[in-house]
């Protein structure tokens, strides 16, 4: 299973045509405390560099770019009574949305984890 | 960058790993290591210190060295009654405009230390103060100055149930001020300083007016008792808005009265008529006596999603009846907060209304302020 990240910060684990998507840690820690999670519309179709689904710190409220496209097949509905797990395992239990990839030619645009932490390393 | 003014202790907040910010023209910590979430509660629960040293101090001095002369060269501009103060007593208030719309809103004292008891000495906000000044320039008469402190004086604020006790173990006489009052007292034998009980947090604390020279070390003395934590200017606005405290250029604006921000409680009642002669005194009166106006409410969503600032307020029937203008996530109620205009007849407590949040609707109520009840301390 291969992990990919974008310059927004948002991660895409895949398992055959099924993607999953997150927002970094280093993003999390950006954001601050974590206290709302917007799900993402299981059944929409959505298509690369949409927002579809939206994280919402103390401060601010910051869109969750798809970095595929494809149709939303899941939601992860345990961030709305616990959006705090954003911020204690934004790369795992802190998922926001499964993704049913429409192009996955699109996954060589992105990152992966080495080049993302070059990336983060320089901003 | 560059261009940023910074306060006087700028680099202790980048020493204390501060994110720092540009806020009215400053360099500012928006949060500490620590994080807005747990400076919020920690202020609420011991005691937190604030660098407020952007926001602008000045005094009002008459020629003839009375402070009748200078009340009333105030209370043409404010709201407020002025010529009552008594020496060591502190009103909030705002300036307003001729059409009675607010340029900003500010705390006023009159001194209390003898010999200095004519004075009047002002806090305004940052980001209004140079409009302020040329504002108080313009209208006060020839024979009252004002004296601008910005270029002397710092201000920092300690704010939380442990204030009382940090503070005065520097010197117990600052346990005796009443909330908005105010003194002049040593807190080490070589530093003096201007001490008022209050503050922007809806906590017991202090605002302290020290010399630049002094604020560093007095910082330092302060951060020694373990029950002290910087706080950053995101915790300071999310603790003010649990508090229901109106923010310049957010809550109020030119475009709003006192009477329609619910500030009426802020002008005294003999202050109440159009006559009662200070600039938008008409507009006071006439928004006294007119129930159509709008109002600032307190707004609690249902629910965990937060409603922004310019989230649109509508009616149950979908038509638009005002504005979020503060909304976030309040720590200590747990849950959004919220506070914008509605229209004069929803503005009742348990008002059913609905935000649009990103396009869509959501339930909420018209509660009264302040969603954390406040703990002054009125001795």
């Amino acid at each position: 299973m291969s992990v990919y990240f974008t310059e927004d910060h948002e991660w895409v684990s895949v398992d055959g045509d099924v993607g999953t998507v997150g927002i970094s840690d280093y993003a999390a820690k950006q954001l601050g405390d974590v206290v709302y999670v917007e799900l993402a519309e299981v059944g929409r179709t959505v298509a690369k560099g949409d927002d579809t689904s939206v994280v919402e710190s103390v401060k601010a409220a910051s869109d969750v770019y798809t970095p595929v496209s494809g149709e939303v097949v899941g939601a992860n509905e345990a961030l709305e009574d616990a959006p705090e797990t954003v911020n204690e395992s934004a790369e795992d239990a802190g998922w926001f949305f499964k993704i049913k990839l429409s192009d996955p030619s699109e996954l060589e645009g992105l990152m992966d984890a080495t080049k993302y932490k070059t990336y983060c390393d320089g901003l | 960058m560059s261009d940023l003014k910074q306060t006087a202790l700028h680099a202790r907040h980048v020493a204390l790993g501060a994110k720092m910010v540009p806020f009215a023209g400053y360099d500012m910590p928006v949060q500490y290591p620590l994080g807005v979430m747990k400076e919020h509660l920690h202020t609420r629960e011991k005691a937190g210190l604030f660098d407020v040293s952007h926001m602008g101090q000045c005094f009002i001095i008459a020629d003839d060295g009375t402070f009748e002369t200078a009340a009333k060269a105030l209370e043409k501009l404010v709201p407020a009654s002025i010529s009552d103060l008594e020496p060591g007593q502190q009103r909030y208030s705002q300036f307003l405009n001729e059409d009675g719309g607010i340029l900003d809103d500010l705390m006023i004292s009159r001194l209390g230390f003898e010999g200095h008891t004519h004075k009047l000495y002002l806090v305004v906000n940052a980001g209004c103060k140079d409009q302020d000044f040329a504002h108080m320039q313009k209208h006060l008469p020839k024979d009252v100055k004002l004296d601008v402190a910005d270029d002397t004086l710092s201000l920092i604020a300690l704010q939380g149930p442990a204030a009382a006790d940090v503070l005065g173990a520097l010197n117990g006489a600052v346990q005796d001020l009443v909330f908005m009052t105010h003194t002049d007292l040593p807190l080490t034998p070589t530093m003096w300083v201007h001490v008022s009980r209050s503050g922007y947090t809806g906590e017991d604390g202090y605002e302290i007016s020290v010399k630049h020279d002094d604020v560093g070390e007095l910082v330092d003395l302060l951060l020694k008792d373990d029950r002290v934590e910087m706080i950053g200017l995101g915790a300071r606005d999310s603790l003010r808005l649990e508090a229901g405290l109106c923010l310049y250029g957010h809550d109020i604006d030119t475009n709003v009265s006192p009477i329609e921000a619910g500030l009426f409680w802020s002008v005294q009642k003999h202050r109440r008529s159009a006559d009662a002669g200070y600039l938008g005194a008409a507009r006071v009166a006439a928004d006294i006596a007119d129930k159509s106006t709008k109002r600032l409410v307190g707004i609690l969503p249902e629910g965990r999603a937060p409603a922004r600032e310019h989230t649109e307020i509508q009616d149950m029937d979908g038509n638009v009846i005002g504005e979020i203008t503060s909304g976030g996530f309040g720590p200590t109620q747990g849950g959004p907060v919220a506070m914008g205009y509605v229209a004069r007849k929803f503005a009742k407590a348990g008002s059913d209304i609905q935000l649009i949040v990103r396009g869509k609707p959501r339930a909420a109520k018209v509660v009264k302020l302040p969603f954390t009840a406040h703990n002054y301390f009125r001795g």
